[in-house]
């Protein structure tokens, strides 16, 4: 398949990456070279195969329902690009 | 002070338990040889000289008290830059995460500081671990020891050329694809990637969390087995951390094998290996048979769809991971996010923000990767990219699980070639995405593969030889690659440095 | 009939666990803004998630309660979308394989006789709770992330319910169950219960069936909301087919949020890029394997539910539907009262009539639970044994329970105290009729020559004998002998 430069500026909304148009005409060239590379997985037939999506196939792993100390307010703001005296602040979203 | 070129964990303990020399001289000879090297290699991104010696002296003292002692006292360990350290500069090699420091530490640094190892400087790489040369971080590239004009890996490559540089005597890296056992072999040191869920991945910045693994870079095994022991090990802040006892692998390293069946990978010795890199491999060969081996050859017939598969779930998981560097509780933020074109008018002010923010933060490798991963997991695609990759994923896992019926230990070179120059795969991406083509099957199966130093090219480069083994058989490969190592000495090879 | 208007609902409610779904940090609602997090429910660099196993067993406990089937292999996917109170831009939910599937809840009966059926569930999942944006001042929004990752129960009905009353009825039950299984506190304006309603109206129209589009109707914020919301969107859906004639077949789903004080539905600003979510299993999670002795010990921990206890109310004691409702409806603490006075009484329907027409009423005039009620059950059951041996008339076990309320002393003091006890004796009370007579020759005479029906006459005699007995006469006592007296009168 092709991804046209139009797709590949779709998936930059998606993937929340603001494109120049001469990084549209780079990135399109690329993933398609890439993507061609990634189409040869689908010479193999992989009927009644089971997906392995995790590193290790262990089940039931649990914590116990046991509160811990929360961090304080200062720690988890220290890193927030912009914050007030108690919130993260983000441009307003509108309803 | 004793020569820290010829210095190994091993040794200098012995040396700090004689009283020899103390933890705070070690560190200062190590700091002193950062100062003098850390401006050509560009090794430490982050380096603290002073902290690096309190904690020296806490362990000087400790040791004074007669106290008991953590099983690294003294020892100066290398992090790369993935790992988060408290209060301390984490960034990942990227502009995104400038100045982020994290209000916690990673399991793998708890462990250390339990040992009494002492942390010294976070190490260059690959931004968010995403590369194979070291090239793709916002502090410039790491040079190799053996050749500054060379690459020395990625993407751990600042904790492999510290470690060959002498700069430390052990480091800690990662491993997604190859980002341990490539800077290892291309460095000529010893780099260990793990079974999936031997070491605790909590507080190592993910880039693919189904195939992340922490591991530890050395000179030689003694060391690597050191540094396992202190990191291995269940830890209930991580699901996929398994609960399965860890050997005393330094204790047993040299115990010689049970059974030294060995199996020689017939895939990895196609078209693209180097012709010295391929006799490297085939002298080691020789050596395990002289050492009373079996080695046959043995097929994992589907390792050409390796890099295919790994360049669709790596990627797909690191779309998601990596969503979190919005702009929004930490990381970048872009200053000007007004719309630049028609379309970005029709954009909340949000979501410019974070495009806008994502966009100046991240290189360009890492939006590649985000790019890749988002497709291959959007409506209509995912079946036939993500899905698909994921069963070939099991039928790479299938080929391993019966090699190791025949065989207990693979083997095969690390990577295709020596060290390349710097840049010169920089502008084709799937050229560089190629150079971990034999150790990318390892990290889909979850098994452990190690790296060890076997030669040196005709120009003095060094040659890995890469060994794998069963899940959670790191005591028999690390045995196995003792073998190796206590008939050669390549592991004794320094770096021409000035 | 012109339109039937078609709901399913989809439910999110808090589990009630004393950490977060992974990890350790508190589950208070209330407190100041980011106070009540940790590296993991930041999304921090290299934080992992690790399942809380109260969460997971309470989603359990609750799936086994409404009769779904439970899965055998689960696992969590995330759900991939940017939204800044998900600090980790990615949800962890459920997506192929859910842990339940199926299960119902049942309507309770009304007393205009509606509700009384069942509502299929598609699914119930477990998935995390998102943080909460406050708009605030300068071109900002705050955000705050002590809810981010408090564990989340998402109920998702089938499009079965016919009836704004079922929808409210349903959603009741729901809250009336997860409360008494202990699993949720349901308190909707905390947010612990949050309720979003898909409807869409089928319209005869031409010996056809016409589906409206289906709209999704967010920000319901009380149980109020709900009603309101659906009876209004029925009305607006009807009104804008009639208008421009769309069906379900022109139109995609729209979103619409309820506004309460204005009383309407407003569109809400559909986003820059149709929802992709890109789900994927959770590579840090590893999944869960349910087997049946698990499932068995879930059950054995299950108590009577809230429709098993009115299925017991009607078909054990007798109770009608809309009885046994109110007092199950209530919660369990008034279930319960009823239970311990029935059982003490054997009177099924006059425990039930006490209970709602005294207590109840008082308890909800003083803004109390029962809990806190004066009287206790086995009092009360003491009483109403009274009356049912006539040590007390109705009138008077009223009035003793009055001052037990209010004084909170023992029923034999406020008897003795107050003179109580019922005359039974039929030479006074045939005595006090006799005096009434004398007392009121008008009424006899209209009884005799006819003027008035005996009934009429009759209740002002009986006023007049339970007067000047002090109202301790027994009613049914008085009744039978001014019968008696009044036929000999009217000849």
């Amino acid at each position: 398949m092709d991804l046209s430069r139009d797709d590949v500026a779709k998936v930059a909304i998606l993937a929340r990456l603001r494109m120049e148009p001469s990084d549209l005409d780079l990135f399109t060239g690329q993933l398609n070279q890439i993507v061609g590379f990634v189409a040869q997985l689908q010479e193999l037939d992989t009927t009644n195969v089971e997906p392995l999506a995790h590193g290790v196939e262990v089940r039931n792993v649990f914590r116990e329902d046991v509160r811990g100390e929360s961090l304080p307010r200062e720690a988890a703001l220290a890193n927030a690009p912009r914050r007030n005296a108690e919130s993260f602040l983000v441009p307003v979203v509108l309803e | 002070m004793t020569d820290l070129t010829r210095a190994t964990a091993a040794s200098l303990l012995s040396l700090m338990q004689t009283k020899q020399v103390s933890a705070e001289e070690i560190a200062r000879g190590y700091l002193e040889r950062a100062e003098k090297l850390n401006p050509g290699l560009n090794v430490f991104v982050h380096l603290d000289a002073e902290r690096v010696l309190d904690q020296a002296r806490v362990v000087d003292k400790k040791r004074q008290s007669g106290g008991p002692l953590g099983a690294l006292a003294g020892v100066p360990v290398a992090i790369k830059d993935v790992l988060c350290v408290q209060g301390e500069p984490t960034t990942c090699g990227s502009r995104m995460l400038r100045g982020f420091k994290p209000p916690y530490d990673a399991t793998v640094i708890t462990r250390l500081r339990q040992a009494d190892a002492v942390l010294i400087g976070k190490t260059n790489m690959d931004e968010f671990a995403m590369g194979s040369s070291t090239e793709n971080s916002a502090y410039g590239p790491t040079r190799n020891p053996w050749d500054p004009e060379r690459i020395p890996g990625g993407s751990s490559g600042g904790s492999a050329a510290a470690v060959a540089a002498d700069l430390a005597p052990l480091s800690l890296g990662s491993d997604t694809g190859g980002s341990i056992r490539q800077p290892a072999a291309v460095c000529g040191i010893v780099g260990l990637k793990p079974t999936y869920g031997r070491v605790s991945r909590y507080g190592l910045i993910a880039f693919a969390s189904s195939l992340d693994q922490i591991g530890p870079f050395s000179h030689d095994l003694a060391d690597a087995a050191l540094l396992m022991e202190a990191i291995s090990g269940r830890d209930p802040m991580d699901a996929t951390s398994v609960d399965t006892p860890v050997p005393a692998y330094s204790t047993t390293l040299d115990t010689p094998p049970k059974s030294l069946r060995i199996g020689l990978v017939r895939e990895f010795f196609g078209e693209g290996l180097d012709p010295e890199v391929a006799a490297s491999v085939r002298e080691a060969v020789r050596v395990y048979e002289a050492a009373g081996a079996t080695v046959k050859d043995v097929s994992l017939p589907h390792s050409r769809y390796g890099a295919p598969a790994y360049y669709v779930v790596a990627p797909a998981e690191c779309s998601s991971n990596l969503a979190r560097y919005d702009g929004t509780i930490f990381g970048h933020r872009a200053e000007d996010f007004s719309a630049k074109s028609p379309e970005e008018e029709g954009l909340p002010p949000l979501v410019r923000m974070m495009m806008a923010s994502r966009s100046e933060g991240f290189g360009a490798e890492v939006k590649r990767r985000i790019m890749l991963g988002t497709f291959a997991l959007s409506a209509g695609y995912a079946d036939q990219y993500y899905t698909q990759a994921l069963k070939v994923r099991r039928l790479i896992r299938n080929d391993f699980d019966a090699a190791f019926q025949e065989v207990d230990v693979l083997i095969g070179p690390t990577t295709p070639t020596a060290a390349f120059k710097l840049g010169e795969k920089s502008a084709d991406p799937l050229a560089m995405y190629l150079s971990d083509i034999y150790t990318i099957t390892t990290n889909l199966a979850g098994i452990p593969g190690l790296s060890i130093p076997c030669g040196l090219t005709s120009t003095g480069l060094p040659v890995g030889l890469q060994l794998m083994a069963p899940a959670f058989a790191e005591e028999n490969l690390l045995q196995t690659a003792r073998v190796f190592e206590r008939a050669t000495d390549w592991h004794t090879r320094r770096p021409p440095l000035a | 009939m012109e339109y039937t208007i078609v709901i399913g609902l989809e439910v999110h409610v808090q589990l009630l666990t004393e950490s977060k779904m992974f990890s350790a940090c508190g589950t208070e609602f209330g407190l100041p803004p980011n106070v009540q997090t940790d590296p993991v429910s930041l999304g921090m660099p290299g934080t992992l998630p690790v399942m809380n196993r109260k969460a997971f067993e309470l989603a359990l406990k609750t799936a086994v309660a409404l009769g779904a089937e439970i899965a055998p292999f689960t696992k969590w996917d995330r759900k991939n979308y940017y939204y800044p109170d998900l600090p980790k831009n990615y949800q962890i939910s459920q997506y192929d394989l859910p842990f339940s599937r199926g299960g119902s809840l049942s309507i309770p009966a009304r007393k205009d006789g509606g509700g009384g059926g069942q509502v299929t569930l598609t699914r119930v999942h477990l998935e995390e709770d998102t943080g909460k944006l406050t708009h605030g001042s300068g071109g900002f929004s705050e955000v705050d992330l002590n809810r981010a990752g408090i564990p989340l129960l998402e109920i998702v009905t089938e499009p079965e319910i016919r009836s704004v009353a079922d929808a409210k009825g349903c959603l009741e039950e729901l809250r009336l169950t997860l409360r008494s299984l202990g699993v949720s506190d349901c308190e909707m304006q905390e947010g612990s219960l949050r309720c979003d309603a898909n409807v869409n109206l089928h319209i005869p129209h031409e010996g056809k069936m016409i589906a409206t589009p289906i709209v999704e109707i967010k920000n319901l914020n009380s149980f109020r909301a709900v009603e309101r919301a659906l009876q209004y969107e029925a009305e607006r859906q009807y009104e804008a087919w009639k208008k421009d004639g769309l069906t379900i077949h022109d139109a995609f789903k729209e979103t619409r949020g309820w506004s309460d004080p204005e009383g309407i539905t407003k569109p809400q600003r559909q986003k820059e890029t149709a929802a992709d979510y890109r789900y994927f299993p959770e590579p840090d999670l590893v999944p869960v394997v349910v087997d049946q002795e698990w499932i068995d010990r879930v059950r054995s921990s299950i108590g009577e539910l809230p429709t098993q206890r009115r299925a017991r109310f009607e078909s054990d004691h007798g109770l009608s539907p809309y009885d046994a409702n109110v007092l199950v409806e209530q919660g369990e603490e008034v279930a319960d009262y009823y239970d311990a006075v029935a059982k003490a009484t054997g009177e099924y329907k006059l425990a039930s009539n006490w209970i709602q027409q005294d207590v109840l009423r008082v308890a909800k005039e003083r803004k109390i639970s029962l809990a806190e009620f004066p009287v206790r059950p086995d009092a009360l059951a003491d009483l109403i044994n009274r009356v049912k041996s006539k040590q007390l008339n109705t009138n008077q076990g009223r009035e003793v329970l009055g001052k037990m309320i209010e004084s909170g002393e023992s029923i034999d003091a406020i008897v003795t105290a107050g003179g109580y006890g019922m005359v039974s004796d039929r030479g006074a009370i045939l005595e006090a009729i006799e005096a009434a007579l004398a007392a009121n020759p008008k009424a006899v005479e209209d009884l005799s020559n006819g003027k008035k029906r005996p009934d009429a006459v009759k209740g002002f005699l009986r006023g007049q004998v339970m007067k000047s007995t002090g109202g301790k006469a027994d009613p049914a006592l008085v009744g039978e002998l001014l019968d008696a007296r009044i036929a000999e009168i009217s000849g």
